[in-house]
Formats: structure tokens, C-alpha cells, sequence
């Protein structure tokens, strides 16, 4: 179900401003992968690159390829609504539609394209998601409520299990929890953990002991100051970034002496 | 607490009364109070001028109908068909529209068509009540004749069809035209100011444009569409020259779309009668005044309703 991606000297503009230059990566399938760096050095603009979300934002483009198992996300005749269904993804702030209750919310995604499923299907969907989002228990009694009227952290979980209702191949996630609680936030960190197994995981995280946790590979993004494009520094093993980076910016940033 | 606790303070900080808190606060007490006291003054002076109508023997009105609803009914069933005819067509044009402006046109066009919009509001009744007897009425003759003689087994479109196409049909469009400008402005609105976070959260599953628009622009601005067209449905059941100049009333009650007869409404009906009324018909017509003001409240009481109704599922938190 995970697939690769492999970027190719990709940059990405908003209009005329430059915001990310010349990234080269490759993401193995079921990995967790980090973007950390410092803000506005690009990881949000650049992780949108990655399920064609940051074209939505007007004048925005990229230039260069993604592949994910060999195809151009970005090639002639692809439908960016396609490629969002294989690539999902969770936001730095938790957004279940306010006007749908818990179930309808993590069915959402199912129900797109009028595709039809049975309420024996979709109750099995709904659980089997939630289950997988580690929120079933929380939620199984009042799945009729609306997608709001639970804490921001299951909230947060509520995103994941409709991300991965549609079953896509990756998972993409910037920040997923930067407005969450210390609890909240080791929920989804264990949750990481458990949907690797199944999934290829890119998080953008501002906390360098999430990323030291979570993930397998760490990609450390830099800018030279406003106005200049993010660049990728460094991309390795998490434990040789964490502990042996060969760039000795990314050895600051991961140390503490700026960012 | 534990046993020692400290002494009660002293000197209980005091609230400071600041000059520029106390001036708005009365003065929007002020103004809050005026509108309650215009509106009830407005019902005290309906209620009593109507009262001498309630009392006195119907025989004497004009037309001499059997009783005061003979007389008032027809008005408020023209006054209803009219305004929802009128809702019916122009409420998803205007949704229509404004969904075009805020989601699909390029910024300059939608500008200029915001433009164009709030021009169309500016422009007064009467200019609307011409062109609907002017030119309107003339070019949907022949559609009215069409649909008489194709689809007259509908009871809405049974004839025979009217000669000037001065109908309540015509009236309606011309209505509807009038009531667009302010809903599909409202409508804009609303839907501009959808969180961009929900919209996202549609895109990234995979949805359309379209299914994004009905999964997050829509659900987000039901509150809003439904107070645009309760305003629009408010302008519509008052307004007196468009429907007055358009339609030659006649006191029935009838659905049919595209007959010479046709129902007249309280507000047109109020214009038209005021200059020839004397003493116990002048009541009359106020009490239909009256039932408009009462059937406006209601129309208004019962978007109240349908807007809180799910609160719980607004987003508004
Ligand atoms: N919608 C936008 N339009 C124009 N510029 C943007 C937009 N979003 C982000 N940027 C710019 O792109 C750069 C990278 O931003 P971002 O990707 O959000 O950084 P990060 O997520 O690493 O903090 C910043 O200089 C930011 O100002
Ligand atoms: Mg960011």
C-alpha cells in the first residue's frame, strides 16, 4: 500500500517569490520521514508540493519532478484531485468539517466522486478507522455528534482517520501537533509509530525530540534570510542528524543555537 | 486554603468608570432601546387603526365582501405566491452568482460583477415596476403562450393565457430581479469568508472543486444564505410599485402562473386603494397592513429557527 517518492530538482514559487530551491529527495515506503528547520524555511510549502496542495493557493507552481513508484505527480494529463487521494494529509490544525457529525467526517473522503457504499460497509470503514487513529474508544458512543464537539487532540485523530479511510499510500503531516497538548501529542506520536506499518509518513515537526522519536530519516532545511529560497541542508538517518551531521548548520540547529 | 490565610484586602480594588466606556454603552443602550420603541410604536398605531375595521359590519368595505378575510385573504395569498415565486427563482442565482464570484471568477472579473451587483441594488422600485411592464411583460408573451399550450395539463401553467402578459408570473421575475442584488451580495460574503482550513480539508481528501464547495463553502454558509433570503423575502413581500404597476389585480385565489386574473398583494393593494379610501375602508387597509407586519415577523421568526436549529454543527465555536 506505501509507495516511494523520489524528488527531482524540484523549486517552488509563489508567483515570482521563490520559496524553495533545488530539493533532491528520496523517501523510502513504510519510513517516517522529518522536515525540520527553521520557520519560513519552506517545509509547509514544500510538503504541499508533495499532493499538489500548494498549487491551490493562486500563482503558485513548482518546477521539477515527484515521483511516487516512478510516476510524475507533476506529468502532462494528472489529475491533482487523483493524486490527493493517493497522498493524504493532516494539517497543523485539526479540521473536521463543523457541519458533519463524527462519522460523516471520517467518511468524507469515501463519499467523494458519488462513489456509494452500504451502511454495513461504511459502519465497518468508520470503525475500522477510528480504530486505526486510536479514537474508537473515545468516540464510539457518540459518533452522531458533530466532528467539533470533541477535544482538539481527538480532533487531530479525527483528521488522521479520514486521511486514511480513502486508504491512500502516503500520509503527509505539517505539524500535526503544534496546537496540541503534551498528551495529546505523545497519542500521535504513538499513532505515527503503529501507521508505519502500513504507510509512508512525512511530518513536519518544529520539535526536535518528536522528530529524534519518530522518525527514521530527517531532512534539516535552512534559508540564507527573508527573501531567499529554503534550501535542503541535509537529509540522513535521524540518529546520524541528531548525532553526527555533517553540516554544521544542521549541528546548530539540532543543538539549540538557533532556529 | 490553608488555616493562615491572608487578610481580606482592604481596599477592595474599585472599577475605574471610564468616560469613553460609559458614552458607548448608553449610547448603544439608547439606540437598542429606539428600535424596540419605533416597532412597538409602529404596532400600537397598526393595531389601533385597524381595530374600527375588526368591529364594523363588512358591508360597508368596498366590493362589500361577506366577511374581512373575503377581503383579506386573497391579498395575503398574493402576497405569499408572489414572494416565493419570486424567492424560488432568484435564491439559487443568486447562490449562483455569488459562489461564481468567490470561488470561480479571476479577481478583476469578480470584482467588476461585485460591481455590477451593488449597482443593481441602487437602482429604485419603480424603474424595476417599468421595465417589467415596459419590457418584460411583452417578451416572455410568446413563452407564456408555449407553455399554455404544452405543459397547460400542469395546473400552474392552465389557460387561457393572459393577453399582456401582466401576470403574477411576471410580477414574480420582476421581484426576483429586484430581491438578487442584496442576497447575492450577502451570499458573496459569507462564502468568501469560509475558513481556508476547511476548504483544504476538502481539496486534500480528494474532492473537486464543486464537491469542496458542497462539502465545506456550502455547510459554512447556510446561516448566511438563509438570512439573504430572508431579507431578500422581506424586500419582496413589501414591495408595493413593481408588483402595482405590473399586475391588474383582481381579488382571487388562484396558483395559476399565466391567466389575465390574478391576486393582488397587501403592499401593491395598499397604494393602489389608499387614494380613493374613505372612512371605515382607510381602517381596512391598515389592518391589512397589520397582517403584512405579522406575516413578516413570523417569515423572520422562522429563519431564526432554521439557523439555530443545528447550532451545534455551525463551525461557529
Ligand atoms: N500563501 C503564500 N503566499 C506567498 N508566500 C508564502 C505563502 N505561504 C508561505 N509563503 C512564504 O514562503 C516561505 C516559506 O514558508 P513556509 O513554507 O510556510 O515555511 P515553514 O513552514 O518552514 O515555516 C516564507 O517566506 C513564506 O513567507
Ligand atoms: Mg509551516
Amino acid at each position: 500500500m506505501s509507495k516511494r517518492i523520489e524528488v527531482n530538482d524540484l523549486n517552488v514559487y509563489y508567483g515570482k517569490f521563490k520559496a524553495v530551491e533545488d530539493v533532491s529527495m528520496l523517501i523510502e515506503p513504510r519510513s517516517v520521514t522529518a522536515f525540520i528547520g527553521p520557520s519560513g524555511c519552506g517545509k509547509s510549502t514544500f510538503i504541499r508540493t508533495l499532493n499538489r496542495m500548494h498549487e491551490v493557493i493562486p500563482g503558485a507552481y513548482v518546477e521539477g519532478q515527484v515521483l511516487i513508484d516512478g510516476d510524475d505527480l507533476y506529468g502532462p494529463g494528472v489529475d491533482p484531485v487523483l493524486v490527493r487521494r493517493q497522498v493524504g494529509m493532516v494539517f497543523q490544525r485539526p479540521n473536521p468539517f463543523p457541519t458533519m457529525s463524527i462519522r460523516d467526517n471520517v467518511l468524507a473522503g469515501v463519499k467523494l466522486n458519488n462513489r456509494r457504499i452500504s451502511k454495513s460497509d461504511a459502519d465497518e470503514l468508520v470503525e475500522r478507522s477510528l480504530r486505526g487513529a486510536n479514537l474508537w474508544n473515545e468516540v464510539k458512543d457518540r459518533l452522531e455528534r458533530p466532528g467539533a464537539s470533541i477535544s482538539g487532540g481527538q480532533q487531530q485523530r479525527l483528521c488522521i482517520a479520514r486521511a486514511i479511510a480513502v486508504e491512500p499510500e502516503v500520509i503527509l503531516m505539517d505539524e500535526p501537533c503544534s496546537a496540541l497538548d503534551p498528551i495529546s501529542t505523545l497519542a500521535i506520536e504513538d499513532l505515527i509509530e503503529e501507521l508505519k506499518q502500513d504507510y509512508t509518513i512525512v511530518i513536519v515537526t518544529h520539535n526536535m525530540q518528536q522528530a529524534s522519536r519518530v522518525s527514521d530519516r530527517t531532512a534539516f532545511f535552512n534559508i540564507a534570510g527573508t527573501g531567499h529560497p529554503g534550501k535542503l541542508i541535509e537529509y540522513d538517518d535521524t540518529r546520524i542528524i541528531f548525532s553526527n551531521p555533517s553540516v554544521k548548520a544542521t549541528e546548530d540547529y539540532v543543538s539549540g543555537k538557533f532556529g | 486554603m490553608t488555616a493562615t490565610e491572608a487578610p481580606p484586602q482592604t481596599t477592595p480594588l474599585k472599577a475605574k468608570q471610564r468616560l469613553g466606556d460609559i458614552v458607548f454603552s448608553r449610547t448603544s443602550l439608547a439606540s437598542g432601546a429606539a428600535i424596540l420603541v419605533i416597532l412597538a410604536l409602529v404596532a400600537v398605531f397598526l393595531i389601533a387603526q385597524s381595530l374600527p375595521a375588526l368591529v364594523v359590519d363588512p358591508e360597508k368595505f368596498i366590493g362589500s365582501p361577506p366577511s374581512l378575510w373575503d377581503y383579506v385573504w386573497p391579498l395575503v395569498f398574493g402576497t405569499l405566491w408572489s414572494s416565493a415565486l419570486a424567492l424560488a427563482m432568484a435564491l439559487p442565482l443568486a447562490v449562483g452568482i455569488a459562489l461564481f464570484i468567490s470561488h470561480y471568477a479571476p479577481r478583476r472579473l469578480s470584482q467588476f460583477l461585485g460591481y455590477i451587483i451593488d449597482l443593481l441594488a441602487a437602482v429604485p422600485s419603480v424603474v424595476y415596476g417599468l421595465w417589467g411592464i415596459g419590457v418584460l411583460a411583452p417578451a416572455v408573451l410568446p413563452a407564456y403562450a408555449w407553455l399554455t399550450e404544452n405543459l397547460g395539463w400542469i395546473p400552474l401553467f392552465s389557460g387561457p393565457v393572459s393577453g399582456t402578459g401582466r401576470t403574477i408570473l411576471t410580477a414574480s421575475i420582476v421581484l426576483g430581479v429586484m430581491i438578487l442584488p442584496v442576497m447575492t451580495a450577502i451570499c458573496r460574503e459569507i462564502f468568501l469568508q469560509t475558513p481556508v482550513l476547511h476548504e483544504e480539508a476538502a481539496l486534500a481528501l480528494g474532492a473537486t472543486r464543486w464537491e469542496m464547495i458542497t462539502m465545506s463553502v456550502l455547510p459554512f454558509g447556510r446561516p448566511g444564505i438563509i438570512s439573504g433570503a430572508m431579507l431578500g423575502l422581506g424586500r419582496a413581500l413589501g414591495e408595493t410599485m413593481a408588483v402595482a404597476m405590473v399586475l391588474s389585480p383582481t381579488a382571487i385565489v388562484s396558483f395559476a402562473l399565466l391567466q389575465s386574473t390574478n391576486p393582488s398583494t397587501i403592499a401593491a393593494n395598499i397604494a393602489l386603494s389608499f387614494p380613493e379610501s374613505y372612512g371605515v375602508n382607510v381602517n381596512l387597509l391598515i389592518f391589512t397592513g397589520l397582517v403584512l407586519f405579522v406575516i413578516t415577523l413570523i417569515v423572520n421568526s422562522i429563519a431564526r429557527y432554521i439557523v439555530n436549529r443545528r447550532k451545534d454543527f455551525s463551525g461557529a465555536n
